[in-house]
């Protein structure tokens, strides 16, 4: 049975709880530990800075040229917090029982009581640190309301949330670089988890620079490499993102959880042709003025502007009243779809929906709809050609965040001793749809105030065991087993290429294991996927050398995709239920609305791998609920 | 659409590079011009030729990673954008184009496209922060920041840090990188206390790291992606001065 390590006590208690019998390390004990962090997105760099800042001494890795690449810089809309300011009703509990809701209770109480309860701090961080958040003109920070809420409590710095919160712990990172606490390795991937005695102890790294396989031994090793969603190709992460670390990680034993349960963004650019590499976001806050619609009439490809109020179909705001336009992602997606399905589509692929800002500007003034989302239709205009204070924008939904990733205790401690997954490499929080706004404040909040007390909390027992270093035989079963798939990889001759074998499980997960997914579309699915294992084993082609090559870099990630996805095929076969994200057609009711079963999968799935030729075993962490009512997600 | 391509092919920081000429055919106006680089290194692996290195992420004009001088140009001919975000509708059937990378001592090649800019970052450590360490912060609210000062620190956060204000300046010269860090922190209440030792130490690793000095030409904020004013230099210069006058 897996432990998630839940305190004792009242749900408002538990993190207290938590921190004051949190065992401590002393100072001077501190600068004798290290910490490896993969990553130095929001969760990686806070938790990489916050640790050094305590004393312990810190690697820290990225594939990019510089830490502040991370994917978390492309965040736009926003950050929540339970604040209040608006003096709307909101609160802590508000703000956990909305994240519950929104995850479809498939989440843990304690962890997202805690994610609620932090959320104030950080707020108080980040302007500490210098994050220009909006302002009224009295100097008060400023929020709105974001998809999926009824009150205020989303704090913003323009369309560009994500970057300046990362520029903030980016510089608290590099503050730590140049006080020796933190030695940075950019342009390093994590290739394997090295594991010595049951405990996470090392990783192997490739220096991308120069090819060579490094070793870096630590006390414990922090995975904060964000999500997968890139598993689909066309998605709105940018080209880098990955499984790998925490791929590698679950084949050495640490469990994945939630794999199935990915985000699709309701508002992305719609796919335009057949080369395109991927799908731009456009940010969920301009569902806040835009309102949604398609034509009454499929496939009517009058100009939208010529087509008269009484032939469009505002289908949010009729099926969900009380929430409208800013009904929560998931829900918005699917509906979206359905119309699409339906042959209401719009647009030269017929993919895509309307997003309509002319009510906005004729109620509140161009001016004002300019002040509040220019940068947005300026990148739309950029990439489109089209003037959205002219016309309706195109949009359609697109992989995004992935709920699902290695499981964690309360600790955010994987099922390997010393491993601690962090931000959206975790599957925590957000269960099975995450909520607009709480993926940047997940990533620092795990890392500015979780990690540090937890891992400090296994740091300690940790003081008096021996320290294990690089030339143990672990480091040289792993180091030899990343040379010798490189080396397959190089001498691979076939003649397609990476980005042949990304595009085709992109497609295949679209299709069967996508938006909705059904038993038939999944088995096909795992049928097709050990057809492209095998193709991929012999047709690959990689030219160039063990150097520079990133399509030597792309092998890798990819043949950890192909695995992975096989894993999430059968995630979303054995959860019979539709939930969140995931869409089961078997489980829906006549007006097509998603059916949950608490009674059979009321718990978070938890796989362990079994090597190669093995089904993975599930193993299940059972869901309590002592603060909230199960109920039926209802937006209507 | 058919494009001929001068591209600049380097295998390592110590080795001479040159401009190697190729030809593509079938690009679409709606290809990003790193999608019409994709298709040409799709097109060098049939042909078991090794890829085209380039540095780019996010796709979308913000992780500041994509860049390279495009006929000239950094970023190429449109203003304010990325290369991620420069379609192929700015060119037209039959074009030369010229791509080589942002050129600048301080921003070694490591192989063909890709750059070296850690010098940055460098700079950054130097004292591109201020010293609030995590969980004491007081409430956020405690120190109201008016709406203007908070849009002006704002306009000067927004740098991406690609590098174009170098690549494009006669002097490779950091200026307006600098100048936004300092600006952004320096409007600031929280960042005006450290702000005289900030702009020392930020200016003396920049010039250690090699870059030029700011003559005053404006190219930079002409291809910045971010359209950051150069008057976050004139800020950096205020700062220095003013540092300098005061300093004990």
């Amino acid at each position: 049975m897996i432990d998630s390590k839940i305190p004792e006590g009242p749900l408002a208690e538990k993190w207290n709880n938590y921190k004051a019998k949190a065992k401590l390390v002393n100072p001077a004990n501190r600068k004798k530990l290290n910490i490896i962090v993969v990553g130095t997105g929001l969760a990686g760099a806070s938790c990489a800075a916050s640790l050094a800042e305590q004393g312990y001494n810190i690697k820290s890795f990225c594939f990019q040229d510089s830490p502040r690449r991370a994917h978390s810089v492309a965040a736009q809309g926003g950050v929540n917090a339970a604040k209040n300011y608006k003096n709307d009703g909101d609160s802590t509990f508000r703000m956990f029982y909305d994240t519950i809701k929104g995850g479809d209770f498939r989440s843990r109480e304690a962890n997202v009581y805690r994610l609620a309860e932090c959320s104030a701090h950080l707020i108080d961080h980040a302007v500490a640190q210098g994050v220009p958040f909006a302002r009224e003109y009295a100097g008060y920070l400023n929020n709105r309301s974001f998809g999926g809420v009824q009150v205020s409590r989303t704090f913003y710095a323009r369309g560009q949330t994500g970057q300046q919160l990362l520029l903030g712990a980016y510089q608290a990172l590099l503050r730590q670089v140049s006080l020796g606490k933190v030695a940075m390795h950019t342009r390093h991937e994590m290739l394997e988890l090295v594991v010595i005695d049951g405990k996470a102890k090392g990783i192997i790294a490739r220096n991308l620079e120069t090819g060579e396989l490094e070793r870096h031994v630590a006390d414990a090793v922090v995975l904060a490499s964000g999500g997968y969603g890139k598993v689909y190709y066309l998605s709105t992460l940018a080209m880098g993102c990955n499984s790998s670390a925490i791929w590698r990680a679950h084949k050495k034993g640490a469990y994945m959880a939630g794999v199935s349960w990915i985000q699709f963004h309701p508002t992305s650019l719609p796919q335009h042709g057949e080369n395109q590499s991927k799908l731009t976001l456009m940010s969920e806050s301009l569902r806040n003025d835009g309102r949604i619609w398609v034509p009454k009439t499929a496939k009517d490809d009058r100009n939208p502007n010529t087509i008269p109020e009484e032939e469009r179909d505002y289908y949010l705001e009729r099926k969900y009243p009380s929430f409208g336009n800013l009904a929560p992602r998931d829900i918005s997606s699917r509906a979206a779809k359905e119309q699409i399905d339906a042959g209401h589509g719009v647009g030269p692929m017929k993919n895509a929906i309307y997003l309509d800002f002319s009510d906005a500007i004729k109620t509140q003034g161009k001016d004002k709809i300019e002040a509040k989302y220019s940068n947005l239709f300026a990148m739309y205009e950029k990439i489109t050609g089209i003037n959205a204070y002219k016309e309706p924008m195109l949009i359609s939904p697109s992989a995004h965040f992935t709920m699902g990733g290695l499981w964690v205790d309360y600790e955010l401690m994987s099922t390997i001793p010393g491993l601690f997954a962090l931000g959206e490499a975790n599957f925590a929080d957000h269960g099975a749809n995450r909520l607009g706004a709480n993926s940047l404040l997940q990533a620092c909040v795990d890392g500015y105030f979780i990690a540090p007390y937890t891992i400090p909390n296994y740091l300690a027992g940790e003081l008096n065991t021996p320290k294990s270093d690089i030339n143990h035989p672990a480091f040289d079963e792993a180091e030899t087993s990343v040379k010798a798939q490189l080396d397959k990889f190089l001498n691979s001759k076939g003649t397609l290429s990476t980005d042949y074998f990304h595009k085709k499980i992109g497609r295949l997960l679209y299709e069967k294991c996508g938006l909705s997914r059904s038993k038939e579309k999944l088995e096909d699915a795992l049928n097709e996927i050990k057809l492209l294992k095998d193709s991929f084993e012999k047709d690959l082609l990689i030219t160039g050398d063990d150097t520079i090559n990133s399509e030597l870099e792309k092998a890798g990630r990819i043949a950890d995709y192909i695995e992975l996805a096989e894993l999430m095929c059968h995630d979303a076969l054995q959860r019979e239920e539709s939930c969140g994200a995931h869409f089961r057609e078997e489980y829906q009711t006549p007006d097509g609305e998603a059916v949950r079963n608490d009674k059979d999968f009321c718990y978070v799935s938890a796989w362990e791998w079994k090597g190669k030729q093995h089904v993975p075993e599930l193993h299940k962490e059972p869901l309590v609920f002592e603060s909230v009512q199960l109920a039926v997600r209802s937006y209507k | 659409m058919k494009l001929y391509l001068k591209i600049w092919r380097q295998l390592n920081t110590a080795s001479k590079g040159e401009m190697v000429d190729y030809e593509i055919d079938n690009v679409s106006e709606h290809m990003s011009f790193l999608e019409m680089l994709d298709l040409l290194n799709e097109s060098l692996i049939q042909k078991k030729e090794r890829v085209i290195e380039f540095d780019h992420d996010c796709r979308e004009g913000i992780c500041g990673q994509c860049g390279v001088m495009i006929d000239g140009r950094a970023h190429g001919p449109l203003k304010n954008t990325t290369t991620c975000q420069l379609h192929m509708r700015s060119f037209k059937d039959g074009d030369t184009i010229y791509i080589e990378p942002f050129r600048a001592k301080a921003f070694p090649v490591l192989r063909d496209l890709k750059i070296n800019r850690s010098a940055f970052d460098s700079i950054i450590e130097a004292g591109g922060f201020i010293g609030a360490s995590t969980g004491q912060a007081p409430e956020a609210n405690s120190i109201p920041i008016s709406y203007e000062t908070a849009e002006a620190s704002f306009d000067a956060a927004a740098c991406i840090g690609c590098g174009a204000c170098v690549a494009t300046c006669k002097n490779a010269s950091a200026a307006l990188f600098v100048g936004a860090k300092i600006t952004h922190l320096a409007l600031l209440p929280q960042g005006k206390i450290e702000a005289s030792k900030r702009v020392l130490t930020m200016v003396s690793q920049m010039d250690a790291e090699g870059f030029g000095n700011c003559s005053d030409t404006r190219a930079c904020e002409i291809e910045c992606p971010q359209g950051i004013s150069i008057l976050s230099i004139a800020k950096m210069n205020s700062e220095y001065a003013k540092a300098i006058i005061f300093r004990k």
